[in-house]
């Protein structure tokens, strides 16, 4: 079994009287899209800004590798190859691409010059042609402002920003929110190609088809708290809806109101799913998930979703 | 009124901005989008205008000379305020930290040599004023960043307290004694290679040198992304507190180096004269294209800005208009200036 390349342990949350995470667990693997999902106050952001080192848990535990590490800030979270593509991009709009892309890790000139602070602005400006080359992202000049960018650029700059400087982990937080058709097919085509890369991505996202086609597992918050773990191959969108609402909760007192809207849409979510090649992990690090999905054998049908804290496995 | 003298107003106008056609060639195209093209254009056509309408006495009585170093101060004052501008702040207490820095500095030399003292006095009462002006900056800067209180009102606060200190030290009049003979002589009439007055070369060197650190550097590059976007600059793990800090520092030095300036110059602390330098130094830095929502502006812009209002003064007074309607005209030109810029930008941002 792989060790978690990133593991979140019974962190909590307050700000105020609201609760926002209960001793949340979080899991991701080498080599892996693993998508966390849950409804509008579940915590999704609160964990992600505990992972990502801009908000300190009030209590738990954050490995990295195995290590129990402290995240103070975001540069903490840089510091050990977790990048973060925020919602809002974080980008300034004033400067050019390549001044974004670089920006907090800039490029100096050689010897005196750079000693003093001076900018190697050739240099960013070329490793930041790569950088988008890379990606395929198609950026005429990244020499103009991002502010006179589209809305799909921008993501590309956000988005290749941390392609560039991560080596373990992406957070991506609705990173297809604010896009249209063509561009957010290309976003989850670049997340498939940085996870081919062995960086693992995780991604916050509403829309379960997209979740569905892209991750290789799905975790579950809810009310704070992790409440299941999916394989993305073997799941369906009614089973996350279910697990997101608390509609398949073990006891089912309530009787869920999913509604009809999910469950009709599930057919477009399972179909990508089923012809992506890369559903099951081609790097063979498709290790069980945590808990009690265990390795989903039988096709056809999901594994059941884990309900409940599962600490035994972490 | 608008006279065409060809020969000199066409040959002033050249290198104006273009219009950015289509089939010029990219950094024609490149250059006709920076906001200094346009600002210059204005400056160019003021000048146009004045030599086409006194030709003979535009630019030689009044010569370049005279004008720069007219505003040779108030570029050293701008060049402070185009760092607080671009990362959204603004100084209001340019012109008291000025006067704070040149009291300060003048009781110093009253108390040792007064007109008479000598070098050690000057060096001494330099490093005085330009102390005085980091630490109030500093102080300003501290409470903007730190204490979360807008840099309006910090810098309102300023403006009236160091005035309310320098008129409390000196008792409201300007004390006498309060320069050295020597800085007067030196720096203050006399000229490099007997050409160019020191105090032009001082703003001059200073306009390079922070020209320069806001082009090219990380302090610049740093000063800007705080301006677009303080939250994004922070989570990419810039100290944008500390960041802050330094630039109010900053205007707080030039402002004391310009206090030093002034008295080298006119020789008095003036302590009534500074009321408005605040206003004067953000109209040029606005003129320049920089946006006080931050994120925008450039030291060649803040160049351009000081010296449109300053050829605007001389102009007026050869052209024998009564000298108010200077304000009326810079009132003018600052407010279309802004404006033709936002309409620009509309038109070339995206949503």
């Amino acid at each position: 079994m792989t060790e978690p390349l990133l593991e979140a342990r019974k962190v909590s949350k307050r700000y105020g009287q609201v609760h926002a995470l209960q001793g949340a667990d979080f899991t991701v693997r080498p080599g892996e899209v693993v998508a966390l999902i849950g409804d509008n106050g579940a915590g999704k952001s609160t964990l992600v800004k505990t992972l990502s080192g801009t908000v300190r848990p009030d209590s738990g535990q954050i490995l990295v590798a195995g290590v129990p590490v402290e995240l103070g800030s975001p540069l903490d979270a840089r510091r050990h190859g977790v990048e973060t593509v925020y919602q809002d991009l974080a980008l300034a709009p004033d400067l050019d691409a390549a001044a974004n892309l670089h920006l907090g890790r800039e490029l100096y000139r050689p010897g005196l010059l750079g000693r003093l602070g001076v900018l190697d602005r050739a240099a960013m400006r070329r490793s930041a042609v790569t950088a988008f080359a890379e990606l395929g992202v198609d950026l005429r000049d990244v020499g103009v402002p991002v502010a006179s960018l589209s809305g799909g650029q921008r993501q590309s700059v956000a988005v290749a920003r941390a392609v560039a400087f991560a080596n373990r982990i992406i957070f991506m937080d609705e990173p297809t929110a604010a896009l249209g058709v063509v561009q957010r097919g290309r976003v989850l085509e670049t997340i498939r190609r940085v996870r081919d890369r062995g960086v693992s991505v995780v991604l916050i996202s509403h829309n379960m088809p997209e979740v569905l086609s892209v991750a290789d597992r799905v975790e579950v918050l809810r009310l704070g708290r992790r409440v299941a773990v999916f394989e993305a191959a073997h799941t369906s969108v009614e089973e996350l809806v279910g697990a997101m609402t608390g509609a398949l909760d073990p006891v089912p007192a309530e009787p869920g109101p999913t509604g009809s809207g999910p469950a009709q849409s599930s057919r477009n979510g399972s179909d990508p799913t089923g012809s992506d090649p890369t559903g099951s992990d081609p790097t063979g690090s498709d290790p069980a998930a945590p808990g009690a999905a265990g390795q989903p054998s039988a096709p056809g049908k999901p594994a059941r979703p884990t309900p409940g804290p599962e600490d035994g496995a972490l | 009124m608008s006279t065409h003298v060809p020969g000199e107003a066409d040959r002033a106008a050249a290198p104006a901005p273009l219009r950015p056609g289509r089939t010029l060639p990219g950094w024609v195209r490149r250059i006709a989008a920076m906001n200094e093209t346009w600002t210059f254009g204005v400056l160019v056509l003021l000048v146009a205008f004045f030599t086409a309408a006194r030709p003979d006495t535009f630019l030689t009585r009044y010569d370049i000379t005279q004008i720069a170093t007219n505003a040779a101060i108030y570029l050293v004052l701008g060049v402070g305020m185009t760092f607080v501008i671009i990362v959204a702040g603004i100084d209001l207490s340019v012109g008291s930290v000025l006067v704070l820095s040149a009291v300060l500095s003048a009781e110093y030399t009253i108390h040792h040599g007064g007109a008479g003292s000598g070098w050690g006095t000057v060096a001494v009462s330099t490093l005085i004023a330009l102390v005085t002006g980091v630490v109030w900056g500093g102080l300003q800067g501290w409470l903007v960043a730190k204490a979360k209180v807008p840099p309006l009102i910090v810098t309102l606060g300023g403006f009236g307290a160091a005035l309310g200190l320098a008129q409390i030290i000196t008792g409201g009049q300007d004390p006498t004694g309060a320069v050295s003979g020597e800085l007067q002589h030196s720096i203050g009439f006399g000229k490099l290679f007997g050409q160019i007055p020191w105090l032009v070369v001082i703003a001059f060197a200073t306009t390079v040198v922070f020209g320069l650190v806001l082009a090219f550097t990380r302090f610049g590059r740093y000063t800007y992304a705080i301006g677009s976007n303080p939250e994004a600059a922070r989570r990419v793990g810039i100290d944008v507190d500390r960041h802050l800090v330094k630039i109010y520092a900053l205007t707080g030095l030039l402002s004391g180096l310009g206090s030093v300036m002034w008295l080298a110059y006119f020789g008095t602390t003036s302590i009534a004269g500074h009321s408005s330098d605040n206003l004067k130094v953000i109209t040029a830095v606005v003129l320049g294209g920089a946006s006080l929502f931050g994120g925008r502006g450039s030291v060649l812009g803040t160049v351009i800005g000081v010296f449109i209002p300053a050829v605007l003064t001389t102009g007026l007074i050869i052209m024998d208009v009564q000298q108010y309607w200077q304000d009326v005209a810079i009132g003018i030109v600052l407010v279309a200036a802004v404006y033709l810029d936002q309409f620009r930008r509309r038109g070339r941002e995206r949503g």
